[in-house]
């Protein structure tokens, strides 16, 4: 397993989470979900300092990662790009625009580029049907697009 | 206590108010078949997580059908456990579960001991109706432990006995639906994992997705080379248990059967693994006084109290778990390890054999004592004071395929001088023996005078955590002693927190001690079988003659011949040990 260093300011908010959920058991999706929040995803390493601090195995921390998709352990990209799935979005063709990130990008839904710059992911409807297909990098939203279109938008946050 | 009737199967009962369908239909002679379901009652131990579905029962105006080992009687209550409705659902059940498995049980290694296989069988199951994808993993294979969780049927007995009962935390369910499988945290193997190699997974799986590194082969084959002296040694808790391996009667005690079976299959000398526990009582006995005496005198650089070391799973345990205690426990090696030291130094001597040629095995209750053998402080230019370790089941397998009819072998001796031993020395294999054994001798050598009664009662049962003070003519020893790691656990965080009491505690990782080890025949859920094999292990002592380690002439002559005094010098190089922190190894963090 790689070592990666995790800041000693981040281990202290995490740390300080556990607290304020009074270190409880109980609290470990609660506490997951804020850890994924100051990470930006659930390395090994912060499912140890949290199994420490909740006083319960790392097995167990792990299962329950494993368990739910909303974790990941995979670090995101600086823009995590998020293709709208819903009904809406995937007659519209949404499938072409996931097939064109991943040959633009040359990484698989749930992964990462090696440089760190993008991710790529598919969510349920954003409530943005009628721009249909949408695709979102970061918080920006992208719609009525084309497979035509990836390559500008990776093009855009390339720079 | 509030008692209330049903009705199960036409027959109206009475059963205390709390009582699950399942209890009162076993009270009242009705077998409902069970797969995840363990109930060890005389440790305490259930796993009851009802995700099988197998003993579904039929409940007069219910919609579904009920997983008898978690629905309570209610008064009134009418229950069906074998009309068609049921039959079928349970066969449903079993199938889909048989959908999802290997179909190799010829070559399975738990063949014909294996609880899905016999209930596949009770039921008649021909044909699997259902068929798709199976589950595909990566077989995981530690120095004492094989993961295959391609038969695993997730009925998380194994995680509830690592979790619950031994706290050591490795194994956990992952992932989602038909992905999921148990394993270590990140997946790791067991071997990256704080796995102890305590077996108490292996000892309740109920198919083959747990079972031990198998040695058998290994020993077959040194047997056949003419260049090797093969000698054996077999632990205390062996003989309480073999026999059941071969249809005998739980608590059958075959010691005279099994030296008989070893010379049978080839051993040149069949030695006893408790001529070492007399020897570990001599220098673990002679460390616990050495430093009561210096606590006893002020001298503040002594920790109290001692804690025993003969158990392999709880020198991991403490290892990776409480590193920082690690100059507690006493530094005598277990037994296993001080009979290989002295096998292949005094013993290869006397042979004029090079210890190259010696193969020493040992036959063990235990999965750890695997892992023990192999660690590098117990060898020599990389040659292993104990070659092998296998586990009683291991032997029952080779005196089997080696055609011996163990029920009609004579009762033979042990060979001299490592086969010599004493009652105290029989007792290791429960729990409170050791402490037992090294207070029979502790006392004589303290207070110079003889016991008046050897059998320590207060010091024996099945209680988790039991405690007792001890007269040593007018100084009060205090003696505590857990078995079960999680019971270990709670004496650990007292010495650490500064509120224990004890001079001396012993620790076993088993629930029952070394005849509960994750190495004995299967008890598949049944715990009187611990308590029949307990009750041999006590009968063995008191049928002997010599019952106190120090009293053992070969252990006397050794000293004389070889190793000096207790705790001497060749003492501390060949007999004892050093401990180390492991909590790094197996961390990501740094």
């Amino acid at each position: 397993m790689a070592t990666i260093k995790l800041s000693a300011d981040k281990i202290d908010e995490l740390k300080d989470v556990c607290k304020s959920f009074n270190n409880e058991k109980g609290e470990l999706i609660n506490v997951l979900h804020k850890a994924q929040g100051i990470f930006g995803y659930l390395p090994a390493e912060v499912q140890e300092i949290i199994a420490k601090e909740l006083n319960i195995s790392v097995a167990h921390v792990y299962g329950v990662v494993s368990f739910y998709s909303f974790f990941t352990m995979l670090p995101k990209g600086e823009h995590p790009i998020s293709i709208c799935l819903g009904t809406a979005c995937y007659v519209r063709g949404a499938e072409k625009i996931i097939e064109e990130f991943k040959r633009v990008l040359n990484i698989a839904v749930g992964e990462t580029t090696n440089d760190g710059k993008f991710s790529l992911a598919c969510l349920r409807c954003v409530g943005a049907c009628g721009l249909a297909p949408v695709v979102l990098v970061g918080d920006k939203v992208y719609g009525r697009l084309s497979p035509d279109s990836v390559k500008d938008i990776v093009a855009e946050y390339s720079k | 206590m509030e008692t209330i009737k049903i009705n199960i199967d036409n027959k109206i009962v009475e059963v205390e108010k709390g009582t699950t369908i399942l209890q009162a239909a076993k009270k009242f002679g009705i077998h409902i078949p069970t797969l995840c379901h363990l109930h060890l009652h005389d440790l305490n131990i259930e796993n009851k997580p009802a995700g099988c579905r197998i003993c579904v029962v039929e409940v007069a105006g219910r919609k579904n059908l009920a997983p008898a080992c978690v629905t309570e009687c209610m008064d009134g209550m009418v229950v069906n456990t074998h009309n068609i409705r049921v039959l079928n659902a349970r066969k449903t059940v079993l199938e889909l579960i048989l959908s999802d498995h290997p179909t190799d049980c010829l070559i399975c290694s738990k063949n014909g001991n294996c609880e899905l296989q016999s209930m596949a069988q009770e039921f008649g199951v021909r044909e699997i109706h259902f068929e798709g994808e199976k589950s595909t993993y990566r077989e995981d294979t530690s120095p004492a432990i094989i993961r295959d969780v391609d038969k695993c049927i997730m009925c998380r007995r194994c995680e509830m006995m690592c979790n619950e009962v031994q706290t050591v935390g490795v194994l956990s369910a992952v992932n989602r639906g038909f992905m999921s499988v148990v394993a270590p945290a990140f997946e790791m193997n067991l071997d990256h994992s704080v796995c102890t190699y305590c077996g108490q997974c292996v000892a309740v799986c109920p198919t083959g997705a747990l079972t031990e590194v198998d040695h058998t082969n290994a020993v077959i084959r040194a047997l056949a080379d003419p260049d090797k002296t093969v000698i054996v040694q077999t632990a205390p808790a062996v003989r309480a248990a073999l026999g059941e391996e071969f249809g005998l009667e739980p608590g059958t005690l075959v010691t005279g059967k099994m030296a008989a079976a070893l010379r049978r299959l080839g051993f040149n000398y069949v030695f006893d693994t408790d001529f070492a526990a007399d020897l570990t009582i001599m220098e673990e006995g002679t460390e616990l006084l050495d430093r009561l005496n210096r606590h006893l005198n002020g001298d503040k650089s002594v920790a109290l109290p001692i804690l025993t070391s003969c158990c392999p799973g709880w020198v991991n345990f403490f290892e990776h778990q409480f590193p920082e205690m690690r100059d507690i426990p006493s530094t005598a090696r277990s037994p296993q390890q001080m009979f290989g030291a002295i096998a292949k130094t005094y013993f290869a001597e006397k042979l004029n054999v090079k210890r190259e040629n010696l193969v020493v095995v040992s036959v063990m209750p235990c999965l750890a004592k695997k892992f023990e053998c192999q660690r590098d402080e117990f060898k020599t230019n990389g040659n292993p004071d104990v070659d092998y370790s296998i586990s009683t089941r291991e032997l029952a397998h080779l005196i089997k395929q080696l055609n011996i009819s163990f029920n009609e072998l004579p009762e033979e001796d042990f060979d001299h001088p490592l086969g010599e031993s004493t009652g105290a020395a029989v007792i290791f294999g429960t729990t409170g023996g050791v402490i037992e054994a090294a207070v029979r001798t502790a006392y004589e050598v303290q207070t110079g005078k003889k016991l008046q009664k050897i059998d320590f009662e207060e010091l024996r049962g099945m209680e988790f955590i039991r405690e007792a003070t001890i007269d040593f003519d007018g100084l009060p020893i205090r003696i505590g002693i857990a078995h079960g790691l999680g019971n270990a656990r709670k004496l650990l965080e007292d010495i650490k927190a500064g509120k224990s009491e004890f001079h001396a505690i012993e620790i076993m990782a088993c629930p029952g001690g070394c005849i509960g080890g994750g190495g004995q025949p299967l008890h598949h859920g049944d715990s009187s079988i611990i308590k029949a094999r307990q009750k041999a292990i006590y009968a063995e002592d008191a049928s002997k003659t010599i019952r106190k380690s120090h009293e053992n002439p070969y252990i006397i002559q050794l000293y004389k011949e070889f190793l000096g005094k207790p705790c001497g010098e060749l003492s501390h190089h060949l007999l004892h040990t050093h401990y180390f922190d492991k909590s790094k190894e197996i961390s990501v963090v740094e």
